[in-house]
Parts: C-alpha cells; sequence; structure tokens
C-alpha cells in the first residue's frame, strides 16, 4: 500500500491506495464522495468526470497515485455547502436532467467549459459535451441549460 | 455526391397493457398542516412519475405543488403498482392518484361542512382552501381543516385509489375485443444528406410530433420526446448489438463499443405537441414514453430512400450498408 495525500473540495485528504486503485475508488470508496458515479469504468461514459487541477478528467481510469499532491474538484465541491451554482440552477430549471446518472459529470465537463471560454455557442457546448453520454434526455435540454447558465453568469 | 431526402414515419402506441388486467393503487394522506403525502409504487427513472403525482394530487386538492411529498421508493411498503413499463404511469397510476385525491378531499369535506355549518356537496378545493362555491368569503384554509379533523374529530385524512382495466374480453367467434385503455399518434420528419461515396447519413432536421392527450408538464415531454427520439437516432444510425449475426460474436461489452449517440450525433430536434385528450385518462393524458423511441428510425430510413432510392432494412443504417445498397442498386 502507498499514502496518497490530494486536496478534494479544498480539503487535504491521505489515504492507503494501491497500485491498481483508480482516483474514482478513491473518491467513493475511501472519501465516500458519490457524485462521480460508476458508469462504464472503462473511461468511454464521462459520468466519472471531475476537474483535476481545473482540468476534466475522467476518475475511473485516472490512477490514483498519479493524483499525488493534485487537487480535485468534484460536483460537491463547485459551491460552498449550501449554495447552489448557476449550472446547477440552470439544469434545474430547463430540466437537463432526467435520471440524473450522468448530471454531475455533465455539470463538470459544462464547468470546465465555462471557465476557459464564458461565451461558447451551442456547437461549442456540445463539442465539449460530447465525451459525456446521456441515455434520457437527447441532450438538447441539457444544452439549453448550458447556454442559460453561461448567460446567467455574465449578468 | 451529396443529395437530400425527407421521409415521414407514423405510429400508435397503447397506454398501459396491451389487453387490460394491470393495476395501480395509490394513496394520498392530508397531513395536519394541509400538506399532502403521496405514495404510489410506480418507480421513477427519470421520466417524471413524482412530478406527475405531485402535480395530479395538488390540483385536485387544490393546495400548492411545493405541498406534495411523493413516495415511491420501496415496493415492499407502498402500494401495488404493475410497474414503470407500458407507457403506463402517467395514465394508470395518474388515475390511481387522481382517485385517492378525490378520495382525501371528500374526507376534508366532510371535516369542513361541520365546520362551515353547510352541505358537503357545495365544498370546492382552491387557494389551498376549502370553501364554499360562490361564497369565497365562507372558507377555511386547508390547514385549518385539516388540523381541526385531525386533532378535534380523530379523522385519518387518508385517500385511497385503485385503477384497473377490466382484462379485455374477447369474442370467440370473431376475436373482436377492446383491448387498449387509450391510443397515443406519432409521426416523425426527417431529412438527411446521404454522401454516396462514402455512404454517411448525417441527419440534418428531425421534427418529431405527439398527440399527448394532455400534455401534464410540457417541458417534461419535450424532455421525453427529445430523448425517445435519440434513442432512434441510436437505433437507426449506430446501436447495434449482433453486428455479424446471426452469429452472436463480437457484441459490444462497453459503452465504447456500443454507439450510443453523443451530442455530436444528435441533430437539431424539434417537438411539436397536439393534445386530444382522451376519454377516460387523467385530465385526458396518454403515455408517450416508449413510443417516443419508434417513428424516427422508420422515418430517417424513408428519407434515405427519398435521397438516393435504396431500402435499408437492416438497421443500423450505417456508411458499409448504404454503399452496398448502392452498389446493387447499380448506382
Amino acid at each position: 500500500m502507498h499514502t496518497l495525500e490530494l486536496t478534494v473540495n479544498g480539503q487535504t485528504c491521505r489515504v492507503e491506495v494501491g497500485l491498481k486503485t483508480t482516483l474514482l475508488e478513491v473518491l467513493r470508496d475511501k472519501l465516500y464522495i458519490t457524485s462521480p458515479k460508476v458508469g462504464c469504468n472503462t473511461g468511454d461514459c464521462g459520468t466519472c468526470s471531475v476537474l483535476l487541477d481545473g482540468v476534466l478528467v475522467r476518475s475511473c481510469i485516472t490512477n490514483a497515485l498519479s493524483v499525488q499532491g493534485k487537487s480535485v474538484t468534484t460536483l460537491e465541491g463547485i459551491t460552498e455547502p449550501g449554495d447552489i451554482h448557476p449550472l446547477q440552477k440552470a439544469f434545474h430549471e430547463h430540466y437537463g436532467s432526467q435520471c440524473g446518472f450522468c448530471t454531475p459529470g455533465m455539470i463538470l465537463a459544462s464547468k470546465a467549459l465555462l471557465d476557459v471560454n464564458p461565451s461558447p455557442t451551442r456547437d461549442e457546448v456540445k463539442q465539449a459535451l460530447s465525451g459525456n453520454l446521456c441515455r434520457c434526455t437527447g441532450y438538447v435540454k441539457i444544452i439549453d441549460s448550458v447556454l442559460a447558465a453561461a448567460d446567467e453568469m455574465k449578468s | 455526391m451529396k443529395k437530400i431526402g425527407k421521409g415521414i414515419a407514423a405510429g400508435f402506441y397503447p397506454s398501459g397493457m396491451s389487453g387490460g388486467g394491470d393495476s395501480s393503487q395509490a394513496m394520498v394522506k392530508v397531513q395536519p398542516d394541509g400538506s399532502a403525502v403521496v405514495t404510489v409504487g410506480s418507480c421513477d427513472i427519470g421520466q417524471g412519475c413524482k412530478t406527475i403525482m405531485a402535480q395530479i394530487t395538488a390540483e385536485v386538492l387544490g393546495i400548492d405543488y411545493e405541498a406534495v411529498k411523493v413516495v415511491n421508493d420501496d415496493t415492499d411498503n407502498c402500494p401495488l403498482s404493475f410497474g414503470t413499463f407500458a407507457s403506463r404511469v402517467t395514465y394508470v397510476d395518474g388515475l390511481a392518484t387522481k382517485m385517492a385525491a378525490e378520495d382525501a378531499r371528500r374526507i376534508l369535506f366532510e371535516i369542513a361542512a361541520v365546520m362551515l355549518e353547510c352541505s358537503e356537496d357545495v365544498l370546492e378545493a382552491v387557494d389551498s382552501q376549502i370553501r364554499v362555491k360562490g361564497n369565497p368569503d365562507k372558507s377555511l384554509s386547508i390547514g385549518e381543516v385539516a388540523g381541526a379533523g385531525t386533532f378535534g374529530m380523530r379523522k385519518f385524512i387518508l385517500g385511497l385509489g385503485h385503477y384497473m382495466r377490466d382484462p379485455a374480453a374477447m369474442d370467440p367467434e370473431t376475436c373482436e375485443c377492446d383491448p387498449f385503455c387509450t391510443l397515443a399518434w406519432a409521426a416523425s420528419f426527417a431529412e438527411v444528406e446521404v454522401d454516396t461515396e462514402t455512404g454517411e447519413v448525417e441527419i440534418l432536421r428531425l421534427v418529431n410530433s405527439y398527440d399527448v392527450g394532455k400534455a401534464m408538464n410540457p417541458t417534461h415531454l419535450e424532455g421525453q420526446i427529445d430523448g425517445g427520439a435519440t434513442m432512434g437516432v441510436g437505433a437507426a444510425m449506430s446501436e447495434n448489438l449482433h453486428p455479424f449475426f446471426p452469429s452472436l460474436e463480437f457484441q459490444p461489452d462497453n459503452l465504447g463499443d456500443y454507439a450510443i449517440p453523443t451530442t455530436m450525433d444528435v441533430p437539431d430536434m424539434e417537438s411539436v405537441i397536439y393534445e386530444c385528450p382522451s376519454t377516460n385518462g387523467p385530465y385526458g393524458a396518454k403515455g408517450i414514453g416508449e413510443m417516443t423511441a419508434n417513428t424516427p428510425g422508420p422515418a430517417i430510413v424513408n428519407a434515405i430512400h427519398d435521397a438516393v432510392g435504396i431500402w435499408i432494412t437492416n438497421l443500423p443504417a450505417t456508411p458499409e450498408k448504404v454503399l452496398r445498397a448502392l452498389d446493387a442498386k447499380g448506382a
């Protein structure tokens, strides 16, 4: 076993991990942070997405020891506890979520986009979310939600 | 060369089990503060069961949507339901919930009639009040009625509902029967561009229209139509469980191989909602959950035929199949 030290949602954590442990396993099984979901576990669906030093990564195919000393943000950490992020508000208002399984990954992928491009076009949103699968919504209302959040965050 | 074509497909779909006999029960309990708890056995898989049951209860009891809580998370404890399938929840559970809410409202009226010294049948439940029709001054808040009924009169304000369509009887001579609760109708319109050199098909536009009876929640409805249409697009264009059928080898075993549509594969979509009420659904509603995936595929196949004159009879319409069909046609 090896000691992994990382910052998760602003808090420093130390956990014991094996050589093959993934970041997703650390988050869910060791730290009990359950917004990153176990979808395909092969890096294809995007529902395990988290931000690693601000960059969108798939935690199911990210080796835990490779994030030594880095900072991870999950859905729980994008606002202060009790607050709601404009993206969360927009997903709620525009029905950007049906069963909700893809939603944490969708919101983090959207945040990663808006952090670098606050005024995306519809096509840019599509491109940014193309690695996150959703089986319920047909994506239309997810894209609507992201564009609405971008508008709100600008004003 | 790129060629453009247009196609249409239409369909219909029953709400609930064809042949009847599927059952749903519901309980609506009005709390002493006038809020309500609905308990049903059908789960919410994202289609909006909780939302619709809360809307129906709020409508019947005349209270705010926010004052209704829906419990449907454990079939051990919830009333009987055959389940979430067959586009049946809004229709069958909706009817059971409406009956249960009306039953709870009847008990509220019994209590209010004593308090207001009037007959039960002149009362109505609106704006979180129980009041005498045509005489809004003679009213009580629903919380006052529920509180006085619960603690003063020892009432249990619990309404029960059970909807089950009788199994359809069949005439042994003619086989005639009436198997459906109601039928919802649909049509999809697709415009595609076919590249005759590569066989690639791009969907330029997809319009899906549904007769939903009554749009209980138009935003949810659009979401469900978009989602179903995207499944239809996937079935038509990319999803394949057995690429070498009848050999079952090489079947996809993860989401990287089984190619469901991504944001980049979904065309611009438009939903057209048409309301032709069913005679017996809750507020005229029909179920459209499953049928939303049915018409986009054939509309796309028809559009491919319109564009280049080939029939794709085995989905998905991959570039390889399109090219082989074009070859066979001698184009």
